[in-house]
């Protein structure tokens, strides 16, 4: 299962405006996709999952998907942290 | 009549009946179901009209506050969306054929338990945001839509519990006199919303108010955090006559509003603001402040999940020093500890907080915490009249070293090219009573003080001013306090140094007199207060408030000295 590691470089970590922003470009992808956070794993496409994981600013990810567009949905979801959720300091 | 005590969330006096908003605690009746594929149906369909209506919602919500505030239903939409909860909800109703209004109720209170038990202030919030939008959701199911909020037909003051957005974004704004709730904090989102609208608010008063009727009367004390319901003729005469002169004053204020505080014998004094935020910049300039005598930077650390960055907080410290121009704006250092937490700023738990490791000594043992800030306002402070405070100083000692890393931060700015702040004045809080009493050596090595009477009371008087059974005598009003700050200006004057204090005491009309008459050159206060204040030393003598002073030192109790101010100054009682 191919996978990606990125770091959240969002003053509010993958809370609020940016983890709403991450769930819905997950939701594009059918592939099945996970997000791990230390000890903790939630299903990409779930808010409360992703809020509940706690990843504050500086926090390390590691995103995994499975499926048809897992190479894609992959590549979106890192290119979306790398952008800083499109606010660009 | 009664009164009741809770946290001032935006200031002001509101007067009128009471509005309970009850929101119906919506009855959940849990049964078995036949048919689950039907029971679905019926789950999307509401989810349907839910969708609708908080779309409906975040365009209110956008034109009344603003997009930040509205962004909060999207993130809800998500939620009722959210394949996890939807899964769960699926298996109670096609596995355990529990209906569906059970089902969801019960997997969305899972949820907000699970969010509620992480300790973290932002995601309880959101605790509160599931269980609203499953509450719109089953009261879509069972067709109750009627909000509580359509009772609202003539102007009131609102009490409930607490308020979610979906609650207060239905209220009509031109009937809501002020707020009261059960529940929240200062940043709750009720205390926010008051504050947008300007209305009073008084938040997190306890679980009395819930006995509060529909139509009793009521006043909201928004500056003294204070509900009295159905107050006595007496009382409630003076509450109007404070609302009256509140209004009267401040208009009044508006035409002279950049005049100076000049006493009628020609004595000026410096009459700034206490501000703890960027958007308290335009509150502080139209109420007349001449600066800003504490900005507390707390506000950059709360409601996040990180620390800010340096480039961030200089944009902030930057923005603000700037507003003010050539004016002073006195940057405070991060205060926490005692009874401030910070989540993400790992402290470890002390039996005695407030005499343990908390603002400068915090920040001193915390390189990594105290250096952006120290660098972000050496940054800030070029090209405008930024001036650095440093809180909970005990000792010659601290400064010393204070100021041995603030070089050093100065030094490692100069090397990478930036532009700093090449005279900036230094001021320590007087707060502990160890440095009211070496003042005389402390004046030698700041630029100023600034007297924090809060702290300063509990301390000297070894009395908790969170603790309601001792707090009176924490009051500032004590004359132990009145001589410590005596000791502490002379001090200071005697080395040609100034005195301010931004204590809640500066913007008292009680001690206004007395820390005039002591020679006080500068009064840091809540903007609000500031156009009484500056009113009170236009309306008396320099000469007399220091006779004043003299006198009230020799009185033996807070009460003796309330007393005298109000019969020997009778001005305080005109504001």
């Amino acid at each position: 299962m191919p996978e990606v590691t990125v770091t959240i470089n969002h003053d509010v970590g993958l809370h609020a405006r940016p983890a709403s922003m991450f769930v819905q470009t997950a939701a594009k992808y059918s592939s099945d996709i996970e997000v791990t956070h230390g000890e903790t794993t939630a299903n990409a496409k779930s808010i409360l999952g992703i809020l509940a994981l706690g990843a504050h600013k500086d926090a390390e990810i590691t995103i995994k998907a499975e499926g048809e567009d897992a190479d894609e949905a992959l590549k979106a979801l890192e290119q979306l942290v790398l952008d800083n959720f499109g606010e660009n300091e | 009549m009664k009164s009741i005590s809770g946290i001032p969330a935006s200031y002001g006096i509101a007067i009128g009946p009471a509005f309970v908003f009850d929101r119906a605690e919506i009855v959940i009746e849990t049964y078995s179901i036949k048919d689950p594929a039907a029971e679905w149906k019926r789950f999307e369909e509401a989810r349907k009209k839910t969708h609708l209506q908080l779309d409906e919602v975040y365009l209110k919500t956008v034109e009344e506050s603003g997009e930040e505030t509205a962004e909060i239903f999207n993130a809800q939409k998500l939620m009722l969306e959210d394949p996890e909860l939807i899964k769960s909800i699926k298996t109670r109703v096609e596995k355990d054929l529990t209906n569906i209004e059970s089902a969801l109720y019960e997997t969305a209170e899972s949820y907000a338990q699970q969010l509620e038990a992480i300790d973290d202030e932002y995601l309880s919030a959101r605790a509160l945001d599931i269980r609203d939008v499953s509450s719109r959701c089953l009261r879509n199911l069972l067709g109750t839509t009627d909000s509580p909020a359509d009772g609202l037909k003539t102007p009131s003051v609102i009490v409930a519990k607490d308020l979610t957005p979906s609650d207060t974004v239905l209220l009509n704004k031109d009937f809501v006199l002020g707020f009261c709730t059960a529940e929240g904090g200062s940043t709750s989102h009720t205390a926010i919303l008051a504050r947008g609208l300007g209305i009073p608010a008084v938040v997190g008063a306890g679980t009395e108010i819930e006995d509060i009727q529909n139509g009793e009367d009521l006043v909201i004390d928004g500056d003294a955090g204070e509900i009295v319901i159905n107050p006595d003729p007496d009382a409630l005469k003076e509450f109007r006559n404070r609302q009256e002169k509140f209004y009267k004053i401040k208009a009044e204020a508006e035409d002279v509003t950049h005049q100076p505080a000049v006493t009628t014998d020609g004595h000026q004094v410096e009459i700034v603001a206490n501000i703890g935020n960027v958007e308290g910049v335009q509150a502080a300039l139209d109420a007349g402040a001449e600066g800003v005598g504490l900005l507390r930077s707390e506000f950059l650390y709360l409601e996040r999940s990180s620390l800010p960055s340096e480039e961030e907080q200089y944009q902030k410290y930057k923005t603000i020093a700037d507003a003010f121009g050539d004016k002073p704006v006195i940057l405070r250092t991060l205060d926490v500890g005692g009874d401030k937490d910070i989540p993400y700023i790992d402290m470890p738990r002390e039996a005695n907080p407030f005499l343990g490791v908390r603002a400068i000594r915090l920040c001193l043992s915390r390189p990594e915490l105290f250096k952006p800030q120290l660098r972000a306002a050496l940054r800030a402070g070029h090209g405008n009249n930024l001036k650095l405070m440093f809180p909970m100083v005990a000792t010659v000692d601290d400064v010393i070293k204070t100021k041995e890393v603030l070089e050093e931060c100065r030094d490692e700015l100069k090397k990478e090219g930036y532009d700093v702040a090449e005279e900036m004045d230094i001021g320590i809080m007087i707060e502990i009573p160890s440095a009211a009493i070496m003042a005389d050596q402390l004046s030698e090595v700041v630029d100023f003080f600034s007297i924090g009477t809060n702290d300063l009371s509990q301390y000297t008087l070894a009395a908790d001013r969170t603790n309601a059974q001792v707090a009176q005598s924490a009051s500032g009003f004590q004359p132990a306090v009145f001589r410590l700050i005596k000791g502490v200006i002379d001090a200071a004057h005697a080395n040609g140094k100034w005195v301010g204090l931004c204590g809640e005491m500066a913007g008292e009309l009680l001690a206004i007199p007395i820390l005039l008459g002591l020679g006080l050159d500068e009064f840091s206060m809540n903007p609000p207060a500031i156009p009484f204040a500056k009113q009170l030393i236009r309306a008396i003598s320099f000469e007399h408030a220091q006779q004043v002073a003299q006198t009230a030192l020799n009185l033996k109790s807070d009460t003796e000295i309330r007393e005298y101010i109000q019969i020997e100054v009778p001005e305080v009682n005109l504001g």
